[in-house]
């Protein structure tokens, strides 16, 4: 592999998936800190938002220290050079959260959606690139279906206006072939001026190497985490992404150092516990399962007594989705009193 | 002997055809048009039902009206062209039962607030708000008629299957629906709604979750006597509603899942998101009709 001169965009996610094990209480005033930092370290992209996209706020997926707007106002206000993303799921999120954040100054709307139902994000990719947004298609949890299939969604968002498609290993599941394959297949059918990116979870400490794969297979943006702050094991960490980039002759713009002390003296001190490959982030990515269940499963082991880990594997037997957090407590009563 | 009311069902997909299915068991309702724009399946069905059909779309039916008038005209195309259909229907003086989410007329949740639209007398248009609300504000309005409610957020799991282009084209209408009459009908201060698609194989049956958060602490035991009571409620005309749960209560949380599974009368089983939908229609239309023959017993 010789990246040699390749221009790569790394895009920060502890601002919006770290929003996951920190149960979307990280404060304004630490996403600012954290984001100035990020900025100073030249980052070029930072995604800000609740852990479920824009109108996260639920008791489903829980209520946050703050709402959309004050973060993304307070952040946008900070940075002088990084552009602010924001994520969106159609279904939790609307056209007026998408407006809403559009004002704030966001630069780059990404509207998610699971694999195969690329359609339902039609108004909010149509919106997105007509207010002149970096608009990105986001297919979570890719790995369950093939490339093929993956590919004919990929089109869709394409078609509805995203300039940019994004293969995401939502469960940390996906091998490097696993990402080569669909990475090179999307590089084939869309738009030669389409950018693609992956966006990759730690769950079997794959992060890395499944984004050097999506690289040379012809992805050109990366997601990653300062301090792998995010969702199960984290995200592909940023500051060793970047290091490594550099070292294969890639161009990110990013300033390693600075980078590596925005992550050890900005974001591992604001973490509840160490975001590690546990034996529950390990379950996620072996058998599949959403990486922000991770957190319900074990609160639902500690009301129910059930262990976290077969909670999460049920998860994934029963094929759930992103966005199917309150079947966590419902399995875990039904293994409850399979128990007793 | 009493003489139904005759219907007309504008939509021969999916959910018009289950639509027309109930009302062939109907004891108050007959489906007497099947409107559509092309030749489609749906249309053929209806014809060989032996119903009048035109692909000339509402203006197919304004033109025959006169002939094959009805009382009834169930709308199940989309949000989009609702609001004409409704305009041209409503002037013969039919009544406009509205099964997109376009929101005209008030909504109907049956056994939440039916009986009162009825005691307001006629109502040009009712709107059946969304799957999602026939689905899960009985829930809410279970929780808000023990005690007041600050906030109720629902989320309805559906089959991928079972979601057709026109909830996926305007996707936040689902939501805007549902949240509204989450307050409105479900009688929460505020409503929030979430849906979640899973293409699962074989398709899960509709799913749902009702998270009410109540002012004061939640008196449990009269809580779960009213879900019971409005679970009864619903399965009067969705037999298979079903609760998964006691429900749980955490503080000032209580939460409801329900699933609901259809009577695969045109639908399959699993799409109990749509059943729920044309079921609550027609006892709409069912419950109007019985009103109005009692009306003209009296006379």
């Amino acid at each position: 592999m010789n990246f040699k001169g390749r221009n790569i965009t790394l895009h920060d996610m502890c601002l919006r998936d770290g929003m996951h094990p920190k149960q979307h209480q990280i404060t304004v005033d630490e996403m600012v800190d954290i984001a100035g930092a990020l900025d100073a370290a030249g980052v070029p992209l930072i995604e800000v938002t609740h852990g479920d996209g824009l109108g996260g706020a639920s008791v489903n997926y829980g209520f946050p220290a703050a709402s959309d707007e004050t973060y993304l106002r307070a952040v946008v206000e900070r940075v002088e050079h990084s552009a602010i993303s924001a994520l969106l799921l159609p279904g939790i999120g609307t056209v007026d959260h998408l407006r809403m954040a559009a004002d704030c100054g966001v630069k780059t709307i990404r509207v998610a959606t699971h694999c195969t139902e690329a359609n339902v994000s039609r108004q909010h990719i149509n919106l997105s690139r007509d207010l002149g947004l970096d608009t990105v298609g986001f297919l979570m949890m890719a790995h369950m279906v093939s490339e093929d299939a993956l590919v004919e969604q990929a089109l869709l968002m394409e078609s509805y206006g995203a300039n940019c498609i994004y293969c995401t290993d939502s469960a940390g599941y996906m091998l490097p072939q696993d990402v080569t394959d669909r990475i090179a297949l999307l590089k084939k059918r869309l738009k030669s001026d389409t950018e693609i990116g992956f966006h990759g979870h730690h769950n079997l400490a794959m992060g890395v190497a499944n984004s050097l794969a999506a690289i040379a297979a012809g992805a050109n943006r990366i997601d990653g985490s300062a301090a792998g702050l995010g969702a199960g094991a984290g995200n592909t960490p940023l500051e060793a992404m970047a290091a490594v980039l550099e070292r294969m002759g890639a161009v990110t713009g990013i300033d390693i150092f600075k980078l590596a002390d925005a992550a050890e003296d900005h974001v591992l001190p604001i973490m509840d516990e160490p975001v590690r490959l546990s034996r529950d982030a390990l379950v996620l990515g072996y058998a599949g399962a959403y990486s922000s269940f991770l957190l319900f499963a074990k609160r639902a082991q500690d009301k129910y007594g059930v262990p976290s880990h077969e909670i999460l594997l049920e998860m994934a037997r029963r094929k759930t989705v992103g966005g199917q957090e309150d079947l966590i407590e419902e399995i875990a009563i039904e293994m409850a009193a399979q128990t007793r | 002997m009493t003489t139904k009311a005759k219907a007309a069902i504008i939509g021969p997909g999916n959910i018009g055809t289950d639509l027309l299915m109930k009302c062939q068991r109907s004891d108050f309702i007959e489906a007497t048009w099947m409107v559509g724009i092309e030749d489609s399946a749906g249309i053929q069905r209806a014809r060989t039902l032996g119903l009048q059909t035109t692909t000339d779309g509402v203006d197919g039916l304004v033109a025959g009206f006169l002939e094959n008038p009805v009382d009834f005209v169930f709308d199940a195309t989309s949000a989009y062209v609702h609001a004409e259909n409704s305009r041209k229907v409503t002037a013969l003086g039919a009544t406009m039962i509205d099964l997109t989410p376009a929101a005209i007329g008030p909504f109907c949740i049956p056994p939440v607030n039916l009986q009162a639209l009825l005691d307001r007398g006629p109502t040009q248009n009712v709107n059946m708000v969304t799957c999602g609300g026939q689905a899960t504000i009985p829930m809410v309005a279970a929780v808000s008629r023990v005690q007041s409610v600050s906030y109720a957020e629902i989320v309805a799991t559906v089959a991928s299957k079972s979601v057709g282009m026109g909830t996926r084209d305007n996707i936040d209408e689902f939501t805007r629906t549902t949240s509204s009459a989450i307050e409105k009908i479900g009688g929460a201060d505020e409503g929030k709604a979430i849906i979640v698609i899973n293409p699962a194989e074989p398709p899960l049956v509709m799913r749902d979750t009702i998270h009410c958060l109540t002012k004061e602490v939640p008196n449990e035991t009269d809580i779960r006597a009213s879900i019971a009571a409005m679970v009864t409620e619903v399965q009067r005309y969705v037999p298979g509603y079903r609760l998964k749960n006691a429900p749980i209560v955490d503080g000032h949380r209580v939460t409801v899942s329900v699933e609901v599974e259809g009577l695969g009368d045109f639908l399959p089983k699993y799409a109990g998101n749509l059943d729920i939908m044309t079921a609550a229609g027609l006892r709409t239309a069912e419950m109007m009709a019985q009103r109005r023959q009692s009306a003209r017993t009296r006379l």
